[in-house]
């Protein structure tokens, strides 16, 4: 029998076109963001440090200072973007391009799968749940990509990314984007928070995201540490904002004029 | 994936897919010279491994829906999630039965599935959709399941 041929051996068309199919997913993103101008992921390896807070304060100051600036709540199991933004729950109008993304405080543009989800229900989906981490995964960086592609954004200054613990939805979003966005790091001043996330930074240098900065929350009271300051120094990037237990809108203010 | 009859060392052709409703997937290939055909049988959990990524076997007739996924795949979605624009239907009229039919269609994916209706008999100069045109369509689009 005669070696048989390979998968790249057989270039006859293909019905399914699997590979266009992704393909045309990617150039949907891609055109749906073009009337973007930068995409900012908010991004942490540490939960509970306070990225959905202060991307929602961030957007709402950039907002206030005449940019249009829109969020994307990429926590899929966990999103709060609209109670931050104070956006209630209406039914968003669909149109044959896309959905129309919710407007909240200030101004601010967005959405979150809390808007397509009954209250208080976890995100599930319909499938075999033998093994389900199988295919969870790609499922949720489908959702993800919808929710890049699929929300008529219209022209923005800015787009923010809400992303959850971990690295993920990170690893995610650089692939649906074609190309690493710039990254935000959130921390709290704590040794624990900055083991994490200097894990998460490393990372996302080495996908060649650009670091713009971190943004030390929770400073003051509670927290001992110097987390910010040393992850600065260790990525050569500024410390953009220490954030207060009670902050007033003019340290937001200062975040803002520093992207 | 690609299938090669060995015999004639020529790409097979996809033919036809069927989805039974039990969450397997069935797609039989042609070879083009010996006309011998082969069926791809898969899992549930392989099938669903597709349909996550959100593609279609044997390649898409219909442009993909906006929420495509998030609309058929999360079973935990609210029904009033979507507000879909009417403007898409322009003069198409609904029969009462085709109506009907529609109103059994869950509401977190109706809207969508009447808009992939809608855009059929438009496309094909359908003045009126009854269920005759909808099992056309579904045969015609692979809308199995919807």
């Amino acid at each position: 029998m005669p070696p048989i041929r390979t998968y790249h051996d057989l270039t006859d068309a293909d019905r399914s076109g699997l590979p266009e199919q992704i393909g045309a997913q990617r150039r949907r993103v891609a055109d749906r963001l073009a009337g973007v101008g930068r995409v900012i992921a908010v991004m942490s390896g540490k939960g509970g440090v306070g990225k959905s807070y202060v991307t929602a304060h961030l957007a709402r100051a950039l907002a206030r200072s005449g940019r249009a600036v829109g969020v994307l709540d990429a926590d899929l199991n966990g999103p709060t973007i609209p109670r931050l933004l104070d956006v209630p729950h209406a039914p968003r109008p669909t149109h044959a391009d896309g959905i129309e993304p919710a407007v909240g405080a200030d101004g601010v543009k967005c959405i979150s799968m809390a808007m397509l989800l009954e209250d208080g229900a976890p995100l599930a989906f319909k499938g075999p749940s033998a093994e389900s981490f199988v295919w969870r995964g790609a499922m949720e960086a489908s959702a993800l990509r919808e929710l890049l592609s699929d929300v008529t954004w219209g022209t923005l200054d800015t787009l923010l990314l809400d992303l959850p613990p971990g690295m993920q939805r990170y690893v995610e979003l650089c692939d649906i984007l074609g190309a690493p966005p710039a990254v935000l790091t959130v921390t709290i001043p704590t040794a624990e928070s900055g083991d994490a996330v200097r894990r998460a930074m490393r990372a996302a240098a080495e996908r060649g995201s650009k670091l713009l900065g971190i943004v030390e929350n929770m400073t003051g009271q509670g927290f001992e540490g110097s987390a910010g300051d040393d992850l600065a120094q260790e990525f050569a990037v500024p410390v953009l904002a220490r954030i207060p237990w009670h902050p007033t809108p003019d340290t937001w203010s200062a975040l803002g004029a520093r992207l | 994936m690609k299938f090669l009859c060995v015999d004639c060392d020529k790409q097979m052709a996809f033919e036809e897919r069927h989805l039974p409703g039990d969450g397997t997937l069935a797609a039989t290939f042609k070879c083009p010279t010996c006309g011998r055909v082969v069926a791809m049988l898969t899992n549930p959990m392989e099938t669903q491994l597709v349909s996550s990524l959100g593609v279609e076997i044997g390649g898409r007739t219909v442009p993909e829906q906006p929420f495509e996924t998030v609309r058929k795949m999360v079973s935990t979605g609210r029904d009033d999630a979507f507000a879909e624009s009417t403007s898409q239907n322009g003069s198409l009229s609904w029969s009462p039965e085709a109506q009907e039919r529609l109103a059994r269609v869950p509401n977190f994916v109706r809207g969508m599935v009447k808009r992939i209706y809608a855009d059929y008999a438009k496309e094909r100069g359908i003045a009126e959709i009854t269920p005759a045109v909808m099992d056309t369509a579904r045969a015609e689009l692979g809308l199995e399941g919807m």
